[in-house]
């Protein structure tokens, strides 16, 4: 048991802030109030530091307890984690509570814990990060599960907190029902798992599958776990919730959405996939992709039920988040549903697998490697947006601008803010040379390496769609105002100046990380790599479609060649 | 280093600008690309003609390692001829926008710079990935240039441009991506983003595969060019942006598509090329004459220069899928001549949209009266573009027309009575031919039509001005000095915030703008050599793996079911029927043979 520990020190000292942080919230001094947000970063880079110091990785992941599917991708995943998450701290400090902090300083109200927010919007801050590392060192589906609830139910109290304003309510409504919709999918899928495989370990899940092959039964569970956790990734069928709920939340909540449930996601979907493993079809060629010599690289795949249910979700999360983003005049609605395109570029990662364990042909390694790409630079235009709010007219509480219009003539105003609009959604368009570009390259390579050339066509050309409204974004600060607009409606600069610099943190480190990404490059292979013996699916029969359960054959697949990837 | 120095200069200069005060942005330009071509003079002192073929003045350094990316940087004959041309354009293109940009001039004259440097790192990467990164990165730029000081219609010219060309190229990185990966495959998974290491994989694809690789270079490249059915950007582009902005786009931005092409559909995908030549012919044929047609009835003198480029570059590609020696090289030349010559067109009309505000050939007319300076030079560059023997429009324009004539296989077997195999010589293989020629030619009598009307409604006939221009003014050349100083704008045009002080006729420095462009069409047009025997050994390698390739294509369609041309039978007694034999293949590929040898000697 106490080997488990090995894997828990971050989340325990994340936990330890929870408490921390919850209780100095309601305290009445109001300097013990404001040290809040310094006390939760403390906290997130203890966790960073613990993380990258205490959690097994390599050799020892496997000979400790925990999951042995994706060795290396706890350590990776907690110290990106507490990197993005602090710098959504820095953005989402002082979102709540400044009206009633307001009036308190000016004296005209009593301190009462029963109006404040404070306390539980941080708390609940650090606790779905503590949901999202336990995440990442889960081996079991209950454990995965209670995981991705802690990850989720306090961002939707964190939305419905974030304004006062009803849309944010409504917001939080939404995004809880529809949540536990999709956690009850795929929980359900979870179950049948369990039904099929007779375990909820995630190593032992693994066995199974190799020893048994997958019959209907587990089989119909991972397509519902797949599906279910498509409402964390917001991908197709389970997309609906997204626009609102982005819109409806404060900026930077929204900025948050977009990277929390989305890492808890694909970690478990990552985690899901590597239990059937990734060379389950064995010699599976195209006639663009000529049979060759190096082991593990094409013609292996995920079994075709599974590849093609990914293969069709993904092609529509692009497609659908592309194109609905181009009608959006919302700037929040258009970065929702950007987000979507996102998550269906990563998913492309997801059917590719690990390839050969080589950064350029590891779809796992790029789905790290855009993970990390899309926490920095989906920071930078909500936190533009966010540093933009309209100051506060007497006791109100201050409002961001809405509509893309709401950004024209900024170049003129604020041209620092506009450059670090135009860097960052020149960045999530994926342009060169900006980060963006060396995310969705290892998507290229990868999904040409494993032979998916249409998947990666589609992926370009969708590319393309999102050229014309992130290219609208970052022109819309350079264009005339509407001459309509009286100038002291104008958006302007919120004296809360952590949420410029964690604008332009992600801007720079959207060009600097560019320049320089190599060792994140290297990490990320690492990050990515899939021992192939573990999966080993050389062993394992060729999947058959039938509702009963496959015969223990242990027979060696066609050619029985040991896969022997080249060691990290 | 020099051509570190040379991406490093305007990068520099664009910072600079950023930090110095608004009057100074021009200034500052002007300088950062005056020591670019200072910087060029070293380059071409230190290039090694004599192995022009060869990559030259090379620096490498590891930049993602992972992903076996460099930062590469080298040039070869063709490059550097680019590069001249871009890096001259430079100057030209800050100093014509002297009294045009008056509003903002510091992120004018900064994203000028950056275009600049996007360009030079095309034409010098010798890495793929910095190549694409160049290669894309240019439209931000020009996006920027075109929505912020263009004409009227501008943001949607903007966007079309964006979205056209970043559609095709991200296809374009797929295609060259896939080679990639199949590089990697053949060296135990390392990956490689070398231009050269990577050409040599790509030769060897099956056939097929080369074909989708093609399809995927050419939507990138097609575009950019661009060829007939995806020119739609080019004219709306070309009339809204600022004159900067079109002599850049004319200038070098389109060539690099040809420069693609000619890089990695040739290079890259010989066999396919030798296949699909026809087709692409075909576009390109198409391309001149529709281009020349729709020119014909513009009444928008920018819009008539823009769909020329059309035509042109039209010219420029059927030189280059001529595949053979003198279609090539013309193409290349097309490049650098089409740069000039259409760039100094550009330049003649910016000038007189200064003075007058409108680019309405209704509105314009006779104007040698007026400005004799101007209409000489406005003359000078139409006869260049038209291609009148003696200045440089007709040097490339006919060796492409030379090379897609003989390029055709059924030279010397019955084509126009052609029996003997000495018809037959080095560079005539191909399915372009005489017919596909004939009408392209057609293509230069109608681009004679188009810019001599124009140039006789514009410089010639009588005096016609736009409303509230006082056409009396000026009309004895002895007058110019004495009224030296009136301001063609009238007051009531100053709705661009112009308060310039532009003369009747054009002012020293425009004068010094179009007077290194008039020497250069001149020089080339009588000496061509000059830049022909700086890139022939370069070209000549491509050429030879064409041929390869041709001679290959040739043999297994001999072979096939369907004889390509029935050989007289006085060449083969033995025979009766009409297919030739593959004795008679191997003997005529071995005349090929020693024919390649004599011509690469």
């Amino acid at each position: 048991m106490m080997e488990r520990l090995a894997y828990l020190w971050p989340e325990i000292a994340l936990f330890i802030g929870t408490c921390i942080v919850m209780v100095m919230g309601l305290s009445h001094n109001p300097a013990v109030r404001r040290l809040c947000s310094p006390i939760c970063g403390i906290f997130i880079v203890a966790a960073g530091v613990l993380a990258a110091y205490t959690t097994p990785w390599g050799e020892s992941a496997v000979s400790i307890a925990g999951q042995t599917l994706l060795p290396n991708m706890p350590i990776f995943a907690k110290v990106l984690i507490s990197v993005v998450g602090l710098v959504l701290l820095l953005l989402l400090a002082g979102t709540v509570d400044r009206q009633e902090e307001g009036l308190i300083a000016r004296g005209k109200r009593a301190f009462d814990p029963l109006r404040t927010n404070r306390a539980e919007f941080y708390a609940f801050y650090l606790f779905s990060l503590t949901g999202l590392m336990l995440c990442a060192s889960a081996d079991d589906l209950i454990w995965l599960f209670l995981a991705l609830e802690l990850t989720s139910l306090p961002t939707y109290i964190m939305v419905t907190l974030s304004t006062s304003a009803n849309k944010s309510r409504e917001a939080g409504v939404k995004y809880f029902f529809l949540g536990a919709l999709g956690a009850s999918i795929f929980l359900f899928g979870f179950a049948f798992i369990y039904g099929g495989t007779g375990t909820t370990n995630l190593n032992a899940i693994h066995a199974s599958f190799v020893q048994n092959g997958i019959n209907g039964i587990a089989l119909a569970g991972l397509v519902m776990a797949l599906v279910g956790l498509g409402f964390k990734i917001a991908s197709v069928p389970m997309h609906f919730y997204t626009a609102d709920v982005y819109e409806g939340a404060a900026a930077p909540v929204t900025a948050m959405l977009a990277f929390v449930p989305k890492t808890a996601g694909f970690i478990s979907i990552l985690l899901l996939c590597a239990t059937i493993g990734w060379q389950y079809v064995p010699g599976g060629e195209t006639a663009l992709m000529p049979a060759v010599g190096v082991q593990g690289v094409g013609g292996t795949a995920l079994p075709e039920p599974i590849r093609v249910l990914l293969w069709v979700i993904a092609a529509m999360t692009m497609t659908v988040g592309n194109v609905l983003a181009v009608m959006q005049a919302s700037i929040k609605r258009m970065l929702a549903y950007s987000s979507i395109a996102h998550s269906g570029y990563m998913l492309v990662g997801v059917i590719v697998g690990p390839g050969n364990n080589t950064f350029a042909t590891s779809g796992v390694s790029a789905v790290m490697f855009y993970l990390l790409v899309y926490g920095v630079m989906n920071v930078a235009p909500l936190a533009v947006v966010a540093s933009l709010e309209k100051p506060a007219r007497s006791d109100d509480e201050p409002t961001e601008p809405e509509t893309l219009d709401d950004l024209r003539g900024l170049w003129k105003r604020r041209p620092a803010l506009a450059g670090m609009m135009v860097i960052g959604s020149l960045a999530l368009l994926g342009f060169p040379p900006l980060l963006g570009f060396f995310g969705k390259v290892p998507l290229f390579t990868a999904g040409i390496s494993a032979g998916e050339v249409a998947l990666v066509i589609i992926l370009g050309l969708n590319s393309a769609i999102g050229a014309y409204y992130y290219l609208r974004l970052a022109a819309m600060p350079f264009l005339a105002e509407t001459p309509g607009a009286v100038p002291s409606e104008s958006y302007d600069l919120h004296p809360r100046t952590s949420r410029t610099f964690a604008a332009a943190l992600s801007a720079s480190a959207a060009v600097v990380l560019a320049l320089a990404g190599s060792q994140l490059m290297d990490i990320s292979a690492k990050a990515g790599y899939v021992d192939s013996r573990v999966n080993g699916m050389d062993r394992l029969q060729p999947f058959k479609p039938k509702l009963t359960s496959v015969e223990d054959g242990g027979r060696p697949a066609n050619g029985a060649g040991a896969v022997v990837a080249p060691a990290n | 280093m020099f051509l570190l120095g040379l991406l490093a200069i305007p990068l520099l200069g664009a910072a600079l600008i950023a930090g110095s005060p608004a009057h100074a942005a021009k200034r500052v330009a002007l300088a950062a690309t005056s020591i670019a071509v200072a910087l060029f003079i070293p380059i071409v002192a230190g290039f090694d003609f004599a192995n022009n073929g060869t990559m030259q003045g090379g620096v490498e350094y590891a930049w993602l390692p992972t992903l076996g990316v460099k930062f590469a940087v080298g040039i070869d004959g063709v490059s550097l001829a680019l590069l001249g041309l871009t890096v001259l354009l430079g100057p030209i293109c800050v100093a014509a926008s002297f009294t045009a940009i008056t509003d903002r001039p510091k992120t004018f004259y900064a994203w000028l710079l950056i275009l600049q440097a996007a360009i030079t790192g095309v034409f010098c990467a010798r890495d793929l990935v910095l190549f694409y990164i160049c290669f894309e990165f240019t439209l931000i730029p020009m996006f920027i240039l075109i929505s912020l000081y263009g004409s009227t219609n501008r943001a949607k010219a903007a966007i079309k441009f964006f979205l056209y060309t970043f559609t095709g190229s991200l296809i374009t990185l797929a295609g060259l991506v896939y080679v990639a990966w199949q590089h990697s495959l053949k060296h135990d998974g390392v990956w490689n983003f070398d231009i050269d290491t990577l050409a040599a994989t790509a030769r060897n694809l099956p056939l097929s595969t080369q074909g989708w690789v093609l399809l995927a270079l050419m939507a990138g490249f097609a575009v950019k060019v661009p060829l007939f059915p995806v020119h739609t950007w080019l004219p709306l582009a070309h009339t809204e942006a600022p004159t900067a902005g079109s002599v850049v786009l004319a200038g070098t931005l389109l060539k690099l598509g040809t420069y693609g092409l000619y890089r990695f559909a040739l290079g890259y995908v010989p066999g396919a090329m030798a296949e699909h030549a026809q087709t692409i012919a075909i576009l390109c044929v198409v391309g001149i004459i529709y281009g020349g047609l729709i020119c014909w009835v513009q009444r928008d003198v920018k819009k008539l220069v823009a769909y020329s480029s059309v035509a042109h570059l039209g010219f420029c590609v059927l030189g280059l899928v001529a595949l053979n020696q003198t279609g090539i090289t013309g193409s290349v030349l097309y490049m650098i001549n089409h740069g000039l010559s259409t760039g100094a067109l550009f330049l003649c009309i910016g000038m007189i949209y200064e003075r007058f505000h409108t680019r309405n050939m209704a509105e314009l007319g006779g104007l040698a009266a007026r400005m004799p300076v101007w209409s000489t030079f406005m003359v000078f560059f139409a006869m260049a573009s038209v291609g009148l023997p003696g200045l440089n429009g007709f040097v490339p324009e006919f060796l492409c027309l030379i090379g897609s004539f003989q390029a055709d296989s059924r030279w010397g077997h019955g084509l126009w009575g052609s029996t003997t195999t000495s018809m037959a010589s080095y560079g005539t293989r191909g399915d372009l031919g005489p017919w596909l020629t004939l009408i392209a030619g057609t293509g230069m009598i109608i681009a004679a039509m188009y810019l001599l009307y124009m140039v006789g409604r514009v410089v010639w006939g009588p005096l016609v001005l736009p409303p509230g221009f006082k056409a009396d003014d000026g009309h004895g050349h002895g007058h110019d000095d004495s009224k030296g100083s009136h301001t063609a704008e009238a007051e009531k045009h100053d709705d661009h915030g112009h308060h310039s002080v532009l003369p009747t006729d054009l002012c020293g420095r425009e004068i010094a703008i179009l007077a290194p462009l008039a020497f250069l069409c001149l020089a080339l047009g009588v000496y061509p050599k000059i830049l022909t025997s700086s890139m022939d050994l370069a070209i000549d390698s491509q050429v030879k793996v064409l041929e390869e390739k041709l001679i290959e294509r040739d043999r297994t369609r001999m072979g096939s079911t369907t004889p390509l041309v029935p050989v007289p039978p006085a060449t083969k007694p033995n025979e009766g029927s009409g297919r030739p034999s593959a004795s008679t293949i191997d003997s005529r590929i071995m005349v090929q043979n020693a024919g390649m040898q004599e011509a690469g000697r």
